[in-house]
């Protein structure tokens, strides 16, 4: 009881609010996204997605005080455990789930459905720091790097399975946590120049320019540096590698499902097919941009109103606050995420024990993916990808993950001082 | 190193958040074409067209009204047609039709309403109506078109029809828009702005599916249309069915008018059309129709042909001549056939004995008298001089330029000037004899029967004429018209001197035209013949009724009909009795200008 006492006291009272500003805001923007003039109901209707949505919250909230209640080192000791449930969780689902739209993605009974995907992010980042909590583990050695990636790529093999890339994605999100755990520099430098490298090739319509390009920095670079000829060589066979990746581009994305393809060509030239591919981002931009400053009024927006932007209260809720709050809307929102994100790295700075920093950055990284890429998407800066909005979105897989996967760290963070230093 | 990268995490966190609030204002605040996409994505405006104006003839009788027609929508994601055949009975369509009308609905859109079967008269419509009910995704549409109630004076009524590109873009003010109905002949061109009314708008809202939600701001923006303002025509319906009547199967002019106020009570343009096939759905096909029909039917005669004026000019030169103080009426010529020819008459004439006879060697040596008056010792500057002095007294008259009739195309005809001869001859190589065929109303002029009328009412008028005009009133007010058809026109001759026109006019009748005589109506008239180098001469006639109080002034022109005193006197004569007496008592006249045989 004492000890409850003092960690209610250490609870990081400012991530709570932020948590429920997001969540409220976007609740409200659910019942926006589904209003209808001509048939008001209220907020709290469960026949539609507001109502439902407030069941979620509710729960999320009895989710909330479980975790909050148990034992902080229950998750740190079962992390391998639930790791494992959630591991075969996902081979079982291609089996025993439902199938919508050719995807199998939730397994449950009735309407009582859960999407293991969204739970398995929680359990990986669990996994993560469990396996690289001791103080020998160095990110800076091969057979090291081989555990975390293992770790890291199970769960996203399964889930391609499924296939949904999108929530696959979301795992690389956990490199941030790597960079930070001191994975070396030059895997980024690599990976970053890979896509830049890839976005050109996409970007440019023709090829031969790229080709050039490449031809002309490696030709530089050789009589730049010493001309011995292993340097030379080497230069000329990553220079070639790169010609041969970007000629070959084409043809991987020729293989792609077309669904994707296009995706990727509508980013590049969002005008392509207004009315076809390019409608979701279109429409979108509409709804978003025609907020102004300081938006239409709640409940006033008409794009997204009378169904002109699709999946608008799940992936695409940030159009509904962009068109009725205008960018000012936008800005609080932007706001309440980075600050939420600046205040979880400064909480995993503060951890004692590297497993309840390295589960923090992977929190940090997966909202940061998350945000990131959801709002990029609406406003045409980054392919569509289905992936939520953290606590805004709605549904009841995302809402419960993106809340159990917080408030663990939440309550780690909060009994931190009863924790042994065992820092490394 | 390892210490940095939270740091370094932290900037990227910042970076990816003011990237987005960046791309957020640039699309949100800075480009505001977003705003009109997302209007013209679920704001729909439907213009609500207000009601055209009705035209009624000057006694109240409806010329010129709005039908219903009705255009079957449909919107065909929603059309189920079940049993073809009987669809295709119903609305008298066939299959092939049907299919080729839904396969562009379709292509149009599949949720949009698009115009299915066009234009189906009040009588399908009352037949189909109670079946609409079987045929979700058909909805009925009502719009009016003009319709004339007796098909007549098309002319000067005018038509409306779809707007033109070249229209559309000199629309400064952007009233208009494509599809919208504009007059584009006749009064309904000329009164456009009255008869158009104010078109309306409404908001309201739809969804990605068309589907209406409902007003936009609860219709805060709406604006109700305004109706069409009614204008009464000085048109006589009656006279002018009769005219029309006359003036059937054959190609000329009637024009009255009520000489002591300008008001056209009739303007006949044979051959003329019925303007109820200039309306509808058909009126495209019938226009091309009417447009390449040899006999030229959509020429505005009235307005649009000219002659020259002939015989009828030698009142005007009497007139000029009198008022200049050259000619009296006791100046005498000899009937000299050397310089022109003539027909037989008492010889020598005095001015009275030449309008009478309408002598024509009086007036080659009367009008050499008013252009040479030896202001200049150089024959060829005297005439000069001469020649323009008299151009603009008989300019005065409404000759040589456009009248301002409220109609579209009016010709000017003309009334030539020094420098016109200077530029055929050049300057200082004409003089009299190079001019003389103007005295008797010949050579380089002409006139259009508008003008023509214009004179007899100003005949009638002892020196002054209100321009010729169609309306009378707008929206009930006859002050409300515009305001040159109230103003009166001086010619510049004093009135003294039309006693002697006058009686010269009531006696030529018995003269050449004993035809137009009626027992116990003084006509004063005047025949003429336009010259026709293509075939059989025109025959013109211009009277006014009674003399000594007129109430009509007419010309009539009958092409091809040979002499004055024959066909247009005669049409003439029916007229004005017609509308003076309201009945024919001479069904033997009628008869003979029905008949139409006036060359013997």
């Amino acid at each position: 009881m004492r000890e409850a006492d003092i960690q209610i006291n250490r609870v990081d009272w400012i991530t709570v609010s932020i948590y429920f500003a997001l969540v409220t805001i976007g609740w409200f923007n659910i019942y926006a996204a589904v209003y209808d003039s001509q048939v008001e109901k209220s907020i709290f209707d469960v026949s539609i997605n507001s109502g439902i949505q407030l069941v979620w919250i509710g729960t999320a909230i009895v989710l909330i005080t479980i975790i909050m209640v148990a034992d902080s080192r229950f998750f740190e000791n079962l992390s391998l455990v639930i790791y494992l449930i959630f591991m075969v969780l996902l081979i079982l689902t291609p089996f025993v789930g439902k199938e919508v739209n050719g995807q199998t993605l939730s397994i449950g009974f009735g309407s009582f459905r859960i999407q293991p995907g969204e739970f398995a992010k929680f359990a990986t980042a669990l996994a993560l720091a469990k396996v690289m909590e001791r103080p020998t583990f160095d990110l800076s050695k091969k057979n090291y790097q081989l555990i975390a990636f293992g770790v890291l790529l199970l769960p996203v093999i399964l889930i391609i399975l499924q296939p949904d890339t999108g929530t696959a994605m979301v795992y690389f999100a956990m490199l941030l946590m790597f960079y930070r755990e001191g994975l070396p520099s030059s895997y980024f430098v690599l990976g970053f120049g890979m896509i830049a490298v890839t976005l050109l090739a996409l970007g440019v319509e023709n090829n031969l320019y790229l080709a050039g390009a490449v031809i002309a920095i490696t030709l530089i670079l050789i009589f730049l540096g010493k001309r011995t000829w292993q340097r030379i060589l080497a230069f000329s066979l990553i220079g070639l590698g790169l010609i041969a990746y970007i000629y070959s581009l084409d043809f991987v994305v020729s293989k792609l499902p077309p669904h994707q393809q296009n995706r990727i060509m509508v980013l590049f030239n969002p005008n392509l097919d207004p009315l076809g591919v390019g409608w979701n981002v279109t429409q979108s931009k509409i709804a978003i941009g025609s907020g102004g400053l300081l938006g239409k009024g709640y409940l006033e927006g008409t794009q997204t109103k009378f169904d002109f932007v699709p999946e608008q209260h799940t992936d695409f809720i940030f159009c509904t606050l962009g068109e009725e709050f205008g960018w000012i809307g936008s800005l609080v929102v932007i706001s309440l995420f980075t600050g939420l994100l600046y205040r979880l790295i400064i909480m995993a700075e503060r951890q004692k024990t590297r497993f309840t920093r390295i589960y923090g950055y992977c929190v940090v990284s997966i909202l940061l993916f998350h945000f990131m890429i959801n709002i990029a998407m609406t406003i045409g800066l980054f392919p569509v990808v289905g992936i939520p909005l953290p606590f805004f979105s709605y549904g009841g897989s995302s809402l419960w993950s993106f809340t159990v996967l917080l408030f663990i760290f939440i309550k780690m963070d909060s009994s931190r001082a009863t924790q042994l230093g065992r820092l490394g | 190193m390892k210490d940095q990268r939270p740091v370094v995490i932290l900037i990227f966190i910042f970076l990816v958040s003011i990237i987005l609030l960046i791309r957020l204002f640039m699309i949100q605040v800075v480009d505001d074409s977003f705003m009109k996409r997302a209007e013209s994505n679920a704001i729909q405006r439907i213009v609500d067209h207000p009601y055209r104006g009705l035209v009624y003839d000057r006694n109240g009788k409806l010329l010129v009204f709005n039908n219903p027609i009705f255009d079957v929508m449909i919107v065909p994601k929603e059309f189920k047609v079940g049993d073809t055949t009987r669809f295709c009975e119903l609305f008298k369509i066939s299959k092939e039709q049907l299919i080729e009308s839904y396969t562009s609905a379709r292509k149009y859109s599949s949720v949009k309403p698009s115009t299915f079967i066009k234009q189906i008269s009040t009588r399908d419509f009352a037949r189909i109506q109670d079946f609409l009910v079987d045929y979700p995704g058909l909805f009925i549409m009502t719009r009016a078109v003009r319709s004339y109630p007796n098909a007549t004076a098309g002319h000067a009524l005018g038509y409306i029809g779809e707007i033109s590109s070249t229209q559309l873009e000199r629309d400064t003010l952007k009233y208009y828009s494509q599809g919208d109905y504009v007059g584009l002949s006749g009064m309904e061109r000329y009164y456009e702005n009255e008869l158009r009314g104010k078109k309306g708008v409404k908001y309201k809202m739809v969804n990605v599916r068309g589907v209406d939600k409902g007003p936009f701001k609860d219709g805060e923006y709406d604006t109700a249309s305004v109706a069409g303002k009614n204008i009464t025509s000085t048109i006589d319906m009656d006279l002018q069915l009769y005219g029309e009547m006359l003036m059937a199967g054959k190609t000329g002019s009637v024009v009255a008018i009520e000489p002591g106020t300008g008001e056209i009570l009739a303007m006949i343009s044979a051959p003329f059309y019925d303007p109820n096939n200039l309306t509808g759905a058909d009126f495209s096909k019938n226009y091309r129709k009417l447009n390449n029909d040899p006999i030229k039917p959509l020429f505005n005669r009235p307005i649009m042909a000219t002659y020259p004026p002939g015989s009828i000019f030698k009142i005007v030169q009497s007139l000029v001549g009198l008022q200049k103080g050259i000619l009296f009426p006791e100046t005498t010529f000899a009937c000299n056939r050397s310089l022109v020819a003539c027909h037989n008459h008492p010889n020598p004439v005095n001015l009275f004995g030449a309008i009478r006879n309408s002598c024509n060697p009086y007036y080659h040596q009367a009008f050499r008298q008013i252009i040479n008056r030896e202001v200049s010792s150089n024959t060829f500057k005297d005439t000069q001089i001469g020649l323009d002095e008299w151009r603009e007294s008989v300019m005065k008259f409404g000759l040589g330029g456009t009248l301002g009739v409220d109609m579209t195309n009016e010709k000017g005809g003309s009334i030539p000037s020094s420098k016109l001869y200077d530029r055929v001859y050049g300057v200082g190589r004409w003089k009299y004899s190079t001019i003389y065929s103007l005295s008797i109303g010949q050579g380089e002029m002409l006139v259009t029967p508008l003008q023509m009328a214009n004179l007899a009412a100003i005949f009638a008028n002892k020196g002054f004429y209100y321009t010729p005009h169609l309306i009378k009133e707008i929206d009930g007010d006859p002050t409300l018209i515009p305001a040159r058809y109230q103003i009166k026109n001086e010619v510049g001759i004093d009135a003294k001197h039309f006693d002697l026109i006058q009686d010269a006019m009531a006696e030529a009748l018995y003269g050449t035209a004993n035809r137009a005589v009626l027992k116990d109506l003084v006509i004063a008239g005047k025949t003429g013949t336009a010259q026709n180098p293509h075939g059989e001469d025109h025959s013109v006639f211009i009277a006014f009724a009674p003399k000594d109080n007129p109430k009509i002034a007419i010309v009539v022109y009958v092409e091809n009909a040979g002499w004055g005193g024959r066909a247009a006197a005669s049409t003439a004569s029916l007229m004005i009795e017609k509308y003076l007496k309201g009945t024919i008592t001479r069904p033997a006249l009628q008869d003979y200008v029905l008949a139409g045989n006036f060359i013997y």
